[in-house]
Parts: C-alpha cells; sequence; structure tokens
C-alpha cells in the first residue's frame, strides 16, 4: 500500500473527526447559516475544478472543468454572502450588533 | 513552489476550523464566516498559481459567471425562501464535485494512463454521490418552491423500479471501477445516478424536506472528499469531511425531533395509506373562540408570556407585529419568550433567522429541551402558526401517528391562546386535542392580522 495513501486516510479520519467535535457545538440558532455556510466550504471542489480548467490542452477534461469553475463559485460566492447577510441579522438584547 | 501551495491549502484548512468554531456563538459567529471566506481565497490563489493551470480563458469565464448568479442570488433571496437555496447550493455543489472527477478520469484515459483502484473507486463514489445530489436537489427545491407538489409522489412498482436502477447502478459501479478507462460505462453510470436522484425525493413529503435538505448537504461534503481522493488534495478532504459531518449531525438532530428514523423519512411513504389517515378533523368536544380584545386583556394582566412561533407566523409575515408585541408587553414588564422547536420553519435553525430578521434579540429564542420545563409556570402561551409541534397526543395517545414525537407542553400553560386560520387540521392532517382544552382559547385569523389588532387593543388599555 502506498504511504502516500496511508496519509490521506489519516487526514480523512482525523477530519471526520474534528468535524464531528466542533458541529456539536453548533448551537440550533445558528443551524441554518451552519448549512449555508458549510455549504459555502463545501465549493471548495473549486480548486479541482480550477486545475481540470486551466490545463494546457483543450479537451473534454477542460470543458467540465470550466462548467465545474462555474458551479463551484455560485457556491463558494453565494453561500458565503448569503451567510454574511444572515449572520448580520443575531443581534443581542443589548443592542450591540456584532 | 508546490511546497508553498500545499501550506496555503493547509493554512485555509486551519481558516475554516476556525471559521465553524466560532459559529459556536452568535456573537463570533459573523467573523467565524468571513474567516472562512478568507480561507477560501487563499486555496483558491494558492490554486492558481500552480504550474499546471496556464490557461486562464476558461476559467474567468466560469468564475465571473458563478460570482454574477451567486451574489446575485445571495443579495435577493428572501429568508422564507432560505431552505430552496440551499437546495439548489447543495445541488451545485455535488455537480461541481462530480464534474472535477469526471474531469480526471477523461484527463487519465485520453493520456491513455490506466488509473489505479485508489482513483478509480473515489472517481466513481464522487460522481455517483455528487450526481444523485445534484438532481435531489433540484427535486427538493422544486417541492419546497411548490413548483411540484409537497406530497409524496408515489407509483405502483416504484420500489421495484427504484431496486432495479439500484441493483443496475451498482453494477456500473464495479464495473467502472474494474475498467475505469471505459468511458461508456462510466456516462451510464452518471445517467443512473442522475435519475435515482430523482426518483429518491420524489416519494418524500413537503414536510420531511428539511431531513432531505440536510441529507444532500452532507452529501455534497461527501462528493468534495471523494474528488479530494481523486487529486490526492488534503484541503478538499478535510473541507469536505467536516461539511459531511455536519449534514450528518443536523439530519440527526431532525430525525430524532420529529421521532422518526431516516429509514423511514426516506422510504416511508411505501408504507403510507394506512394508518396515517387521521383527518377530516371529525373531534368531539367544543372549542372556545376568542376576540383580539379578550386576548390583549389577558395578555396584559399575565407576568410571563411564551410565545410558539410556526412556519405559519412566517408565510403570514406577522414576524415583525409578533415583535412589537413582544417588546410592548416587555416595556409592561411582562416577561417573553419565544419558544422554538427544531422543525418549526424548513430547515434547521429556519425559525431563529426568521425571527432574527424581525429584530428579535436571540437571547429570547430559547430551545424546545430547555423551555419546556418553565411552561407549567407560565400564565399565558401564545401559539402562532404552529400546530403539530404543540399536538399533547404525541406525549399521551399511543394511537397518533405522531406519538413519541418531542412536542412544546404549551398545554401545561395556565392559558394557551393558539391562533389559526381555521380549524382544518394542519399539514400532516392530524387532529389537535389542545384547541378543546378548558384553558385553550382559540383565536380565527391570519396570524399578521390577528397579531396587528391584538396590539391595538393593548395600545388602548
Amino acid at each position: 500500500m502506498n504511504p502516500d495513501f496511508v496519509l490521506i486516510v489519516t487526514v480523512f479520519a482525523l477530519a471526520v473527526l474534528v468535524g464531528f467535535e466542533l458541529i456539536s457545538k453548533v448551537p440550533p440558532t445558528l443551524h441554518t447559516p451552519l448549512m449555508s455556510g458549510s455549504n459555502a466550504i463545501s465549493g471548495i471542489a473549486i480548486i479541482g475544478a480550477l486545475l481540470a480548467a486551466g490545463a494546457e490542452t483543450r479537451s473534454l477534461a477542460s470543458a467540465l472543468g470550466i462548467a465545474a469553475v462555474a458551479l463551484a463559485t455560485v457556491n463558494v460566492v453565494g453561500g458565503f454572502l448569503v451567510t454574511h447577510r444572515m449572520l448580520k441579522m443575531f443581534h443581542s438584547r443589548r443592542g450591540d450588533d456584532s | 513552489m508546490n511546497t508553498a501551495i500545499s501550506l496555503a491549502y493547509l493554512a485555509a484548512a486551519v481558516c475554516f476550523i476556525f471559521g465553524i468554531k466560532r459559529l459556536s456563538s452568535p456573537r463570533t459567529a459573523a467573523s467565524g464566516n468571513q474567516i472562512s471566506a478568507l480561507g477560501m481565497g487563499l486555496a483558491i490563489a494558492a490554486t492558481l498559481l500552480h504550474g499546471d493551470v496556464v490557461d486562464f480563458r476558461g476559467i474567468l469565464i466560469g468564475v465571473a459567471a458563478g460570482s454574477a448568479v451567486g451574489a446575485f442570488a445571495a443579495q435577493r433571496v428572501a429568508m422564507t425562501d432560505m431552505p430552496q437555496m440551499v437546495a439548489v447550493f447543495n445541488g451545485l455543489g455535488g455537480a461541481a464535485s462530480a464534474l472535477v472527477a469526471s474531469a480526471e478520469l477523461v484527463r487519465l484515459s485520453m493520456a491513455g494512463q490506466e488509473p489505479a483502484l485508489a482513483i478509480a473507486l473515489p472517481v466513481v463514489l464522487g460522481t455517483l454521490i455528487g450526481a444523485i445530489t445534484l438532481t435531489g436537489s433540484l427535486i427538493a427545491f422544486a417541492k419546497l418552491q411548490e413548483i411540484m407538489t409537497g406530497k409524496p409522489i408515489v407509483f405502483p412498482g416504484q420500489q421495484l423500479a427504484n431496486g432495479l436502477i439500484g441493483a443496475s447502478l451498482l453494477a456500473l459501479c464495479f464495473w467502472s471501477v474494474a475498467d475505469p478507462t471505459h468511458l461508456t460505462v462510466f456516462w451510464a453510470l452518471v445517467g443512473m445516478s442522475l435519475l435515482l436522484g430523482i426518483l429518491l425525493v420524489i416519494p418524500i413529503g413537503g414536510a420531511d424536506m428539511p431531513v432531505v435538505i440536510s441529507l444532500l448537504n452532507s452529501y455534497s461534503g461527501m462528493a468534495a472528499c471523494a474528488t479530494g481522493f481523486v487529486l490526492g488534495n488534503q484541503v478538499l478532504i478535510i473541507s469536505g469531511s467536516l461539511v459531511g459531518s455536519s449534514g450528518i449531525i443536523l439530519t440527526n438532530i431532525m430525525c430524532r425531533a420529529m421521532n422518526r428514523s431516516l429509514f423511514n423519512v426516506i422510504f416511508g411513504a411505501f408504507g403510507a395509506g394506512n394508518g396515517f389517515a387521521g383527518g377530516g378533523g371529525a373531534s368531539n368536544g367544543a372549542v372556545k373562540s376568542g376576540s383580539p380584545d379578550d386576548a390583549a386583556v389577558i395578555l396584559d394582566s399575565a407576568r410571563t408570556v411564551i410565545v410558539v412561533p410556526g412556519y405559519g407566523l412566517a408565510v403570514a409575515q406577522a414576524q415583525h407585529a409578533v415583535r412589537e408585541l413582544s417588546e410592548l408587553l416587555g416595556a409592561r414588564g411582562i416577561d417573553v419568550k419565544f419558544a422554538v422547536h427544531p422543525v418549526a420553519g424548513r430547515m434547521p435553525g429556519h425559525m431563529n433567522v426568521l425571527l432574527a430578521e424581525a429584530d428579535v434579540p436571540y437571547e429570547l429564542l430559547v430551545e424546545m429541551d430547555e423551555i419546556n420545563s418553565s411552561f407549567p409556570h407560565t400564565d399565558v402561551s401564545l401559539v402562532l402558526g404552529a400546530n403539530d409541534v404543540t399536538n399533547p397526543d404525541a406525549r399521551e395517545n399511543k394511537e397518533s401517528p405522531i406519538y413519541g414525537m418531542p412536542i412544546l407542553e404549551v398545554d401545561r400553560s395556565r392559558t394557551v391562546m393558539v391562533c389559526k386560520r381555521s380549524m382544518n387540521p394542519g399539514f400532516a392532517g392530524i387532529d389537535n386535542p389542545l384547541y378543546y382544552l378548558p384553558q385553550t382559547m382559540m383565536l380565527f385569523g391570519d396570524a399578521k392580522s390577528m397579531v396587528e389588532s391584538i396590539l391595538s387593543s393593548l395600545r388602548e388599555l
């Protein structure tokens, strides 16, 4: 078994544990922003999309990549902006807008 | 150079983790989101410096189009429509991951390379999950937007059809993993996955969409994670895992709040037809109805009031009137709180966002488990547009289809006021004995105009 594969499986296992630990601390009040925000984070696929879209030779692969760039960008830009819009609305009784 | 890029990816992953960590309090949440966005910017910038990215024309077009659509949608969407928006975004995320996985497979096979099992397997999984996420999310969107019926769509032989498609999809997966350069098999797999996404979601009713969206949220993360394995990219794996676990946790919370298993939500429609026909509203006992003036007098003499908002409140656009009511009562020294059931609204936490939009401070919003012990010492519970989540049958009547579902125990408070358009049973078609209790007063009418009438009566007192 190649050591690279073992390494990324290790990273995966640890990330899942960190994920469960982090998300279970998010209060129900913020579950909608959590969903839209984590949705924006899943737009990280844009990295793979950029690599495919920016390839030297034009091919079916780069066309698929360009489509992926467009879709992932909607996800990233729209996801972070709408989450920001929502979170700005949450304010405390003591009137300190955060 | 590549080391620098890898380090930038690591920094991005750290930003995502810190960003989510700051979502643990409404005070720090907005900055958390900005940190996550910063991480994303960093990852994108680093990728653009990668030696393999040489042709920027397609990228520019894709980024420009995607940014325009994303920014427009984010600015324009109404808060009541957030579930639809998140559904569509889940779908796009899944599709992007599936496209990236497909592109890598196409690239390898065109270069005449045979992908190893450690590549072929995640390519197939990422494409499968991503494609199911895309069409499943589009159906969820159509149901929530009421483009198609919110009722479960069932047809004879549906289970058989789904079973056959599932089995052939499984066969295609094995075939494609064993012979990944055989692209015809792969495209058949894509088509079947898209079809399965549609078929899996159409039999699920509109009321169960919160579970479906949470689950699809998780899928979009898993698809990104699989893509990370394809490319051997750790930031993709880390981010995908974070999103995947988030979706699973939320799915679990939603299922628990409805006292149903995930299996029952997804395949429940097939068993329907018997037992779930409680509708008709043919119930014994009389209801007591009251006027806005009666409600105002009772509220004015109360010391503690708990407002129970449901999705009906948002449909009637009554959030702002309710906030005014809570401020007016608060100014008269009455303690007002809002009791939020986990499935109030149409996605996890939806009601909190709707009330936050109406400027209700988040400290006043109390979760179900915390507030249930307060009802016995509460003078007035004001139920606005909520129904099944207040149904005492869920606690007492073993025959009830919702028996066992955790509810807000408003029936234990001294007076209950329920604002409702008519006596028609709610979404689930179940009668609510709460309405026939001696301490219950029904306020018939639209939530917004009712609350406004109560407000004007209160001001005259």
